[in-house]
C-alpha cells in the first residue's frame, strides 16, 4: 500500500494510492484544457508527497512538450505561425507549449536543443537563451562571460539610464533622469528583441580602445573623449518635481501661493524670490540654484500669537516656500497647476538638468566591467586608427583578463564587423558560433581578425608600438554622477540636542570621524589632535562649575553674575567640556543619579 | 669552553656597564657568539657594543605610546580576516580541534569549559622509544567501558536480568587485568544481585520490598549502566591517538592535566594541553599566560597571519594579571576597570552607573576614554607630558 500526501498550496488535501498515475493524468488534463494551465504538479518518489500549486507569484517558464522522444511543436505549427494563423495562446491551449515553475521542473527532463532529444525527455528548450531573465537576456554572448560578471551587469543594467517611459514629459516623477539620443545595441540577442529592448534602450554604442593611457585609466577608469561628449555621447537630462498644495487648516486657516511679504516670519531675502509670478508661482524655462524658491507659500501661524498693544492678535503667517534642493540647479522644465481631491490648489514643478559626462560618473558595458570616468580627453589628445577613426573611450587592458568577460571582447570584435557591414549582429548566448563569419567580413573589409590596429598618438603622431584592440561596444551611463555625490563642509549646522554637526550631504552635515579613526589617532598618540576632532570641531562647551558643589552654575546675563543654583554666589569656574558630557550630566540628574565634578588645577 | 665564555661575557657586561646599558641575557649571549666567531679585537667589540645599545634602545617602546590600542588593532585586524570555518586537523588526522576565531574568542574569553580539549604526552627520556610501554600508558589514560570489551549482552525480560559475556582478548589487548574489571563491577553494583560463570556476569536489581518487583524501566536503566561503565582510563579523556615522528607521543580527545601528571615515565615538562583555564588550576598564572600566549600565537599562525609576540604577550599579560585568568570583555579586563565613566561607555552601561551612584564612586579621570568623553587631551602620546613649576 503507497498512501502519498497529495498538498495543494503547501496544505494538505488527501492522499492517493497511485501517484505516479495521478500525476500524469493531472497533466495531461491540464494539457487538455481541462485544468487551467496555471496548475503545476510535482510528485517526489523519495518523500512520497505530491505537491500542486496554482496560486500567484510562482516564477514560471515556457517548454515545449516531447511525446516519446518528438516534440509537439512541428514544421506546420511553425509555418501556421510565421503566417501569422498561429498566435501564442494558441500553443498553450493545443498542449504544444506549457509553463513549468521550479518545483514541476525537478519532474522533467528538458533537452537543451532538437539534437540533444531522446526517448527520455519530456520537454524542449524554446531556446536555450529562456532560460535567462531580460536583465541577463541582454548581454550578448554572456555564455562566454564568468558567472559573478553576468550576475553584476544584470543587477548594473537596472541602473543604466535610458528612455525609461515614453511619457516623460507628463509626467512628474520625483527623480527621473534621461540619456539623450539613446541607441539600440550594435550586438543584440533574440531576448532583447522578445523584450523590444529596442525601443526603450539604454546605452550607446562607443568605439573602444583598448589600452593603457598615461595611467588615468588605473584600476577601472575610463578615458572619454571629450569632442565626443560635446557631440552629444552619453548626455543625459536629470528631472526633480516639487510639488506642495494650500493645505487647509481647521479653524477656516489656510496656506497660500504668494510672494512673501517682508513682514513673514522666516522671510528669506529678496534674491531667492526673484524668479516668482505675482501668483507666487515660478515661471517655466527660468534658471535656479539651490535655495531659489519655486513655490512662494506661507502658512498661518502655529500658535495664537499674544495680544498686541493695540488689543488685537498680531497674526503674523509663516514663510513654507518650497526651494530648490540642497547642491542642485537646473531650470524650471515644467510648472502644472491643479487640485487635490478635497479642492486645495497644487502645484507640481519640474526642474531639469543637462548632465554632460564628468570625472567621476559611472558607466559600464554590458558585461560587469563598470568604472568610472578618469580622464576627458580633447580629440586632438586622442590616439587615432590608420582610417582616422578616433575612440570615444579608453579601457584598461587589465579589466579584462583577471575578470574573464570574453563576451566583452566578442561584443567588441561582433560590433565592429556589424558597424563595417552596416547591419546589426545577433549574440544570443548559447547560439552557434558566428566567429569565423565576423572574422571574414572584417578581413574582407582590410581589418585584421582580431579586432587589433595600430594606432597613432594623438599627442606625438608617433605611431603607438604595440597593436591596440579597438571595437564598437554598448555602454551604459549609471546613474551614479559626481554632481550628485560631490560634497565638503567647513563649518556649518549642528544638532539641536547634541549640538554635534548634523548628518548627511543633504543636510549639509559633517564627515563623521568615527570610532576606529578615533582609536588610529589614540594608537598614534596624537592627543591634541584628537582633542581638536572630537571637541574643537565639534561639540565644545563652556560650562561653569560650582567649586562648592560640583554642578553647573548659572551666568545671569543681565546683571553679568555668575551664580549656583544652590550654593549662591560662590567660586564657579569655567571647564571646557564637550556639550555631549553636560547633556549626560543632565540625563544622570534625571535618573536621580547626582553627578559632581570636582575641579583641580590642570597639571 | 664553558670557561671562556664566563669569561667572555663578563667581559661584555662589565663593557655594557661602562656604557651604562643593561642588556638582556640573550643579547649577551649573541654578542658573545659575534666576538668569537668573528675573532673580534677588543675595540672592535666595544664599537659593537655601542651599536647594539644604539639599536636596542632605538627599539624600545617609550613611553606614552599607546601599547594597548596598537595591540588591539595588532590582532583585530587580522582576526577579520579569519575563516569562519572552525574544524580543523591538529596534525593528527584523527583527531579534530577547533581553530580559527572560534579558538581565538575561546582564549581571549578565557572559557572554563573549551568545545575541543585536547592533550599531547610526551614520554621522559627512558620511555620515548619504548612501544610497549607507551601502548600500556596509552590504554591506561584511554577511557574504556564494559561495551569496549563485550563478546555478548542481552537483556532478559523474563529473568529480570542482564546477561553479558566479556571477552579475554579484548581485556588482554587493553592491558587490563580481568580481576580488576570484576572487583570494579562488584563494587559499582553493590546493591545488585551478580553472578559470575567464568567469563559470563548475570547482574539482577534487587527485589525491592517497597516497590512492587521490578520494572522494566529499572532494567533498561541499569543497561545503560553496566555499558557505560568506565573500567580503565582518566576522567574527562575519551580517545587516545599513538604517534611516532622523532618518538612516541600521545594525543588526546578531552584533557586531564592533573591526572596524566600522575602517571610514570611521562615527561612532566612537555606534557601540555590547550586547555588554558586546566594549565592554570595545575600548573600556575605563569603557565596560564604561556599557554595564552603559545595558543593564539598557533591560532593565527595556522591561518597564515603573523603577529608580533609582544602584542599577544601584552593580551596574556592582561588577562594573567592579578594571579587569575580573566577575560577580555564584559566580565573581565573591561567590566573591572576603575573609571566608571570607561565602564559605562563600554557594556551594561545602567549596571554601572547605578552601581556607581549607590556606592558614591569617583572617577579620577587618568584613562583614555573617560578623557575622551569629557572633551580633554587623552593622556597618552603627546598628552601624556606636562609642564611642572618649581616652586621658588
Amino acid at each position: 500500500m503507497n498512501n502519498t500526501k497529495i498538498y495543494m498550496n503547501g496544505e494538505l488535501i488527501g492522499t492517493c494510492e497511485n501517484p505516479e498515475q495521478f500525476v500524469t493524468e493531472m497533466r495531461e488534463k491540464r494539457r487538455s484544457g481541462e485544468i487551467s494551465e496555471e496548475m503545476n504538479i510535482t510528485y517526489y518518489d523519495k518523500t512520497s508527497e505530491i505537491y500542486i500549486f496554482n496560486d500567484p507569484g510562482r516564477a514560471r517558464r515556457p517548454l515545449i512538450i516531447v511525446r516519446n522522444g518528438l516534440p509537439s511543436l512541428e514544421d506546420t505549427h511553425i509555418q501556421k505561425i510565421t503566417d501569422g494563423k498561429l498566435k501564442w495562446d494558441d500553443l498553450i491551449v493545443k498542449g504544444i507549449v506549457e509553463y513549468l515553475d521550479a518545483e514541476e521542473e525537478e519532474n522533467s527532463y528538458i533537452a537543451m536543443g532538437i539534437h540533444d532529444l531522446n526517448e527520455d525527455h519530456t520537454h524542449l528548450e524554446i531556446d536555450p537563451s529562456t532560460m535567462l531573465g531580460i536583465c541577463a537576456g541582454i548581454i550578448p554572448f554572456s555564455n562566454h562571460n564568468s558567472s559573478p560578471r553576468n550576475t553584476m551587469e544584470a543587477g548594473m543594467t537596472k541602473q543604466a539610464l535610458g528612455l525609461y517611459v515614453s511619457n516623460y514629459m507628463h509626467r512628474t516623477d520625483t527623480r527621473a533622469h534621461l540619456l539623450h539620443q539613446p541607441q539600440t545595441p550594435m550586438v543584440k540577442t533574440r531576448i532583447i528583441d522578445a523584450t523590444d529592448y529596442d525601443k526603450r534602450p539604454s546605452g550607446q554604442n562607443f568605439v573602444v580602445a583598448v589600452m593603457s593611457f598615461e595611467g588615468y585609466n588605473m584600476e577601472d577608469a575610463l578615458i572619454l573623449n571629450k569632442s565626443s561628449l560635446e557631440r552629444g555621447l552619453a548626455r543625459s537630462s536629470f528631472f526633480r518635481s516639487y510639488e506642495t498644495f494650500e493645505r487647509k487648516y481647521p479653524g477656516g486657516q489656510e496656506d497660500k501661493f504668494e510672494v512673501p511679504g517682508k513682514g513673514v516670519r522666516g522671510y528669506r531675502s529678496e534674491k531667492a524670490y526673484r524668479h516668482l509670478d505675482e501668483d507666487g508661482i515660478i515661471n517655466p524655462e527660468s534658471y535656479v540654484e539651490a535655495g531659489d524658491v519655486l513655490i512662494g507659500k506661507t502658512s498661518p501661524p502655529r500658535f495664537l500669537e499674544e495680544i498686541d498693544e493695540f488689543g488685537s492678535a498680531n497674526e503674523k503667517r509663516r514663510e513654507t516656500s518650497v526651494t530648490v534642493r540642497n547642491g542642485e540647479k537646473g531650470v524650471v522644465d515644467a510648472v502644472l497647476l491643479t487640485e487635490t481631491v478635497e479642492g486645495s490648489k497644487l502645484t507640481k514643478i519640474r526642474v531639469r538638468d543637462t548632465r554632460q559626462p564628468e570625472f567621476g560618473d559611472k558607466f559600464a558595458s554590458r558585461h560587469g566591467q563598470k568604472g568610472v570616468v578618469g580622464s576627458i580627453l580633447s580629440q586632438e589628445d586622442v590616439p587615432f586608427t590608420e582610417n582616422g577613426v578616433v575612440p570615444d573611450l579608453i579601457v584598461n587592458p587589465h579589466a579584462i583578463p583577471s575578470r574573464m568577460s570574453v563576451g566583452q571582447v566578442l561584443e567588441m570584435v561582433a560590433g565592429k564587423a556589424g558597424c563595417i557591414k552596416g547591419e546589426r549582429v545577433d549574440g544570443t548566448p548559447f547560439n552557434t558560433v558566428i566567429e569565423t563569419e565576423i572574422k571574414k567580413s572584417l578581413t574582407d573589409n582590410g581589418f585584421e581578425p582580431t579586432g587589433c590596429e595600430s594606432l597613432y598618438n594623438g599627442m606625438t603622431g608617433e605611431r603607438i608600438e604595440a597593436e591596440i584592440f579597438v571595437g564598437v561596444a554598448y555602454y551604459q551611463k549609471l546613474h551614479h554622477m559626481t554632481t550628485d555625490k560631490m560634497y565638503a563642509r567647513s563649518r556649518g549646522p549642528v544638532q539641536v540636542l547634541t549640538k554635534q554637526p548634523t548628518e548627511g550631504r543633504a543636510r549639509e552635515g559633517g564627515l563623521r570621524f568615527g570610532e576606529m579613526e578615533r582609536d588610529c589617532l589614540i594608537a598614534h598618540g596624537a592627543a591634541l589632535a584628537l582633542k581638536e576632532r572630537l571637541l574643537d570641531e565639534s561639540d565644545k562647551y563652556e560650562a561653569i562649575v560650582c567649586s562648592e558643589c560640583g554642578m553647573l552654575s548659572v551666568h545671569d546675563k543681565i546683571r553679568n553674575k555668575i551664580y549656583c543654583p544652590i550654593c549662591g554666589e560662590v567660586d564657579s569656574f569655567p571647564v571646557e567640556i564637550s556639550y555631549a558630557f553636560k547633556l549626560l550630566l543632565d540625563e544622570l540628574k534625571s535618573l536621580c543619579i547626582f553627578p559632581k565634578l570636582m575641579l583641580e588645577d590642570k597639571a | 669552553m664553558g670557561n671562556i665564555d664566563q669569561e667572555i661575557m663578563d667581559k661584555v657586561i662589565k663593557i655594557a656597564k661602562k656604557k651604562k646599558v643593561n642588556f638582556p641575557e640573550s643579547y649577551v649571549h649573541d654578542i658573545v657568539e659575534a666576538y668569537i666567531r668573528r675573532e673580534l679585537t677588543d675595540k672592535e667589540l666595544e664599537t659593537l657594543i655601542v651599536r647594539v645599545k644604539k639599536a636596542y634602545e632605538r627599539s624600545k617602546v617609550e613611553s606614552g605610546e599607546a601599547i594597548g590600542t596598537v595591540a588591539a588593532q595588532s590582532v583585530g585586524e587580522p582576526g577579520t580576516q579569519m575563516t569562519m570555518n572552525t574544524f580543523h586537523y591538529a596534525g593528527v588526522v584523527e583527531l579534530n580541534v577547533t581553530l580559527g576565531l572560534p579558538r581565538l574568542i575561546e582564549i581571549v574569553d578565557a572559557r572554563k569549559t573549551i568545545s575541543t580539549p585536547t592533550m599531547t604526552i610526551y614520554f621522559d627520556e627512558d620511555h620515548r622509544f619504548d612501544e610497549e610501554f607507551v601502548k600500556k600508558t596509552a590504554s591506561e589514560i584511554a577511557k574504556i567501558t564494559i561495551n569496549d570489551i563485550l563478546d555478548d549482552f542481552h537483556v532478559d525480560y523474563g529473568q529480570m536480568n542482564v546477561e553479558m559475556v566479556i571477552n579475554q582478548e579484548k581485556v588482554k589487548e587493553k592491558h587490563l587485568e580481568f580481576d580488576d574489571i570484576l572487583l570494579k563491577i562488584e563494587k559499582t553494583f553493590k546493591k545488585h544481585i551478580i553472578d559470575i560463570d567464568n567469563n559470563k556476569i548475570t547482574i539482577a536489581p534487587k527485589l525491592d520490598k517497597r516497590t512492587k518487583g521490578i520494572q522494566i524501566r529499572d532494567i533498561r536503566l541499569l543497561t545503560d549502566k553496566i555499558r557505560d561503565l568506565q573500567i580503565s582510563g582518566v576522567k574527562d579523556v575519551n580517545r587516545v591517538i599513538i604517534r611516532k615522528d622523532d618518538q612516541w607521543v600521545l594525543h588526546t580527545e578531552g584533557s586531564n592535566l592533573s591526572a596524566v601528571l600522575k602517571k610514570d615515565g611521562i615527561d612532566k615538562e612537555r606534557t601540555t594541553t590547550n586547555h588554558i583555564h586546566e594549565i592554570y588550576t595545575v600548573l600556575g598564572i605563569e603557565a596560564a599566560r604561556n599557554a595564552i600566549i603559545k595558543e593564539a600565537l598557533h591560532t593565527l599562525d595556522e591561518q597564515g597571519l603573523s603577529v608580533d609576540i609582544r602584542h599577544i604577550m601584552l593580551v596574556a599579560d592582561m588577562m594573567t594579571a592579578d594571579g587569575t585568568a580573566k577575560s577580555i570583555g564584559r566580565h573581565g579586563i573591561s567590566g573591572t576597570k576603575s573609571s566608571v565613566l570607561a565602564r559605562a561607555a563600554f557594556e551594561e552601561t545602567g549596571k554601572h552607573l547605578l552601581h556607581a551612584s549607590i556606592r558614591g564612586e569617583v572617577d579620577e579621570l587618568t584613562g583614555i576614554i573617560e578623557n575622551i568623553i569629557i572633551g580633554q587631551p587623552i593622556p597618552v602620546g603627546t598628552g601624556s607630558v606636562g609642564i611642572m613649576m618649581k616652586n621658588k
